[in-house]
């Protein structure tokens, strides 16, 4: 017995070693998910994004990462563990994970912390986004062109900006097919629970809501909306192949790219902590194939894409009003990034209040 | 509408009423077993890989049944036959199972599940109400027929007789000369295979797919429903469906745009439960008469 104890702590401490010895020469690159690094939508993005930057970079980065991580205390040991053992650069990839790296960071000031959908910055903390509400833009368009009863559904996680933001240029782009559409919201209090997120579209297509969308990971809202021959569209994912008969189209995060940039830039020593928000013309956000659609309902989405990419339609240009009426902006002028990023009201036509 | 929302309330009620009555029978029995959320992940990801693998649901129903039984034999050894501690052995189970089955479930995740059909009787099924009743999924039948049983079973038959008195005092059974072990771990297989079932429920008809931690906690709700139905079949069921049925009716509230904040929406199943809870804990003979007495000791026999 003491003689394998004696061997397997050898083999421990010889595998150790190893690992030491790599990882001197290689940059130790890690990230943080908020879900499983597998769930099929926003943590799987992220995951997809790591695994370029291995397969791109190779043997100069060595990848790693910790998933399911509570917002909260949790998200802050986590951060200092990575910390600690040696990561370079660490992506942390939820809006609430925020001031746990904020604080992290400041511990470890030479280590560099690149943190997904904030707004908080250090010295040695980057943020970066997605402008995930230019494709919402297109979805509304295309919810109110498809909705027969002129109701959609909104499934939603947590009343945060980024969400809200969501919410209202879905809800500008349908107002700007149909001014009277209307929007019933439901929120889930979670990221992440499929049977939690399956009964809110139950619910809300019991309601008379006939398309859904979702700001919540799981597939299980198309899968609700295929069963009742309804439609919706996918989140953070592609998520054709749960529901083949229902989605139109996904908005789809490709983090990728931006990855092997940033990690390349601290390989040759060029990262500077930025605050980055590219949408579909940088390619960081991609829409799925629009599908179960009539052709003129697909030209006009393509249309509306091509123009957003273009920067001739801006789905926050004004005016836009308040659910009280108070105007935000007026004719012409476009929101600037800041307000968008704390955006904590609804435009007008919403009826829903705000969680504040 | 109406008669939707009545449908998912049922949805949402069985999954928890399959865990809790299993649970029920364990403890009934003299055994704390709160691996529950674990047993119902490793019946999820065993009832959706097998029948996924195979095409055919009904052996995905019974691989989760057979998943959540070797999980309880698993805590049935060590507890019954290892006499270790019945709280940190369960604890222990449910972390196991849900790191287990996210192992397990690796090549699963992003796979589109078949799901299982709803009963329909032609004719019958289209009746107002009634009608509803007759066109669940058989799973949902098959919880009530579970129920019915376990309570018939503990109250009418010689069998339950026995189970109940294991669990109320264990020195006497056995100086009777019952097997307390062996009638213990029948039921904790038997909690085990409810549990099972509970997760294919959520894998196989909830929501056809599998991910890493899909119980969110349902096992624990389960349990507590034992404790708020008193340790008797008929109230946990009605924990059940009040459960299941405050959850829907808030997603609802919501929908219909209640002017209430959604966190505290929520939170209202929990408290809820909580407060139906002190409720009935008011009535102390009852609640004194219905608790397993031997709940949570470990048994020695002497040798």
């Amino acid at each position: 017995m003491k003689k394998i104890l004696a061997t397997a702590t050898a083999i421990v401490a010889l595998a150790v070693g190893i690992g030491s010895a790599n990882a001197a020469d290689k940059l130790k690159a890690c990230w943080m998910y908020v879900g499983p690094h597998n769930d099929g939508g926003y943590s799987e993005g992220h995951d997809v994004g790591r695994q370029m930057v291995q397969k791109e970079l190779g043997d100069k980065v060595e990848t790693s990462y910790v998933e399911s991580i509570a917002e909260g205390p949790d998200a802050e040991r986590a951060l200092e563990r990575l910390a600690r053992s040696g990561c370079e650069i660490i992506f942390s990839t939820s809006f609430g994970f925020m001031d746990p790296t904020i604080k992290v960071a400041a511990k470890f000031p030479k280590v560099k912390f690149e943190h997904a959908t904030g707004f908080k910055t250090a010295p040695n903390v980057g943020t970066y986004n997605a402008r995930f509400y230019e494709g919402r833009y297109i979805a509304g368009q295309i919810a109110a062109k498809q909705s027969k009863s002129g109701v959609a559904g909104y499934i939603v996680s947590f009343p945060i900006p980024e969400v809200v933001m969501g919410i209202n240029s879905f809800m500008l782009g349908a107002q700007s097919i149909n001014p009277d559409f209307k929007l019933k919201i439901v929120w889930v209090n979670s990221w992440f629970d499929p049977a939690k997120e399956a009964d809110a579209a139950k619910a809300l297509f019991d309601q008379g809501a006939d398309i859904i969308t979702q700001h919540t990971d799981s597939p299980a809202p198309l899968q609700i909306a295929q069963e009742r021959g309804l439609h919706g569209f996918g989140q953070a994912h592609n998520m054709y192949d749960f529901a083949p008969k229902a989605q139109y189209t996904a908005i789809i995060d490709t983090w990728g790219p931006y990855y092997v940039k940033r990690v390349n830039a601290v390989l040759d020593g060029t990262w500077k902590a930025e605050q980055i928000w590219d949408g579909l013309k940088d390619g960081i956000l991609h829409m799925a194939d629009y599908t179960n659609l009539p052709d003129d309902v697909v030209a006009s989405a393509k249309d509306t894409q091509a123009k957003i990419e273009a920067g001739t339609l801006h789905p926050f240009k004004g005016p836009i009003f308040k659910q009280d009426g108070t105007e935000v902006i007026g004719e012409g002028k476009t929101l600037d990034d800041g307000t968008l990023l704390s955006m904590n009201w609804y435009v007008k036509g919403i009826d829903d209040k705000l969680p504040q | 509408m109406l008669e939707g929302i009545l449908l998912t309330i049922i949805t949402a009620a069985t999954p928890l009423l399959f865990a809790s009555i299993g649970e029920l029978v364990t403890e009934r029995s003299g055994v704390l077993n709160l691996g529950v959320e674990g047993m119902m992940a490793m019946g999820a990801v065993i009832g959706f890989a097998v029948a996924h693998s195979t095409g055919n649901i009904a052996l995905g129903v019974v691989g989760a049944i057979l998943a959540g039984m070797a999980m309880a034999a698993l805590f049935g050894v060590v507890t019954l036959i290892f006499v270790a501690n019945q709280v940190a052995s369960g604890l222990a189970l449910t972390l196991f199972g849900l790191g287990l089955s996210g192992l397990i479930g690796d090549a699963f995740v992003g796979v589109p599940g078949a799901g299982l059909a709803r009963v329909s009787i032609p004719g019958l099924s289209e009746l107002p109400v009634v009608g509803l009743l007759l066109r669940l999924d058989p799973l949902t039948y098959l919880a009530v027929a579970i129920t019915t049983a376990v309570s018939w079973f503990l109250f009418r038959m010689r069998g339950g007789l026995i189970l109940r008195a294991v669990g109320d005092s264990h020195v006497s059974a056995h100086a009777l000369g019952y097997s307390v072990i062996r009638v213990r771990f029948m039921a904790v297989l038997f909690g085990g295979a409810c549990s099972g079932l509970a997760g294919a429920y959520l894998s196989l008809v909830y929501t056809p797919q599998w991910t890493q931690a899909m119980t969110a906690g349902r096992g624990w709700i389960a349990l507590a429903l034992v404790v708020f139905g008193t340790w008797l079949p008929g109230r946990v069921a009605i924990g059940a469906l009040l459960f299941g049925g405050v959850s829907i009716l808030q997603l609802h509230a919501q929908a219909l745009g209640v002017g209430v904040p959604s966190q505290f929406l929520s939170a209202l199943p929990y408290l809820t439960t909580v407060i139906v809870l002190v409720i009935i804990s008011r009535n102390r003979a009852l609640v004194r008469a219905n608790t397993p007495a031997a709940l949570g000791q470990s048994f020695v026999p002497d040798r």
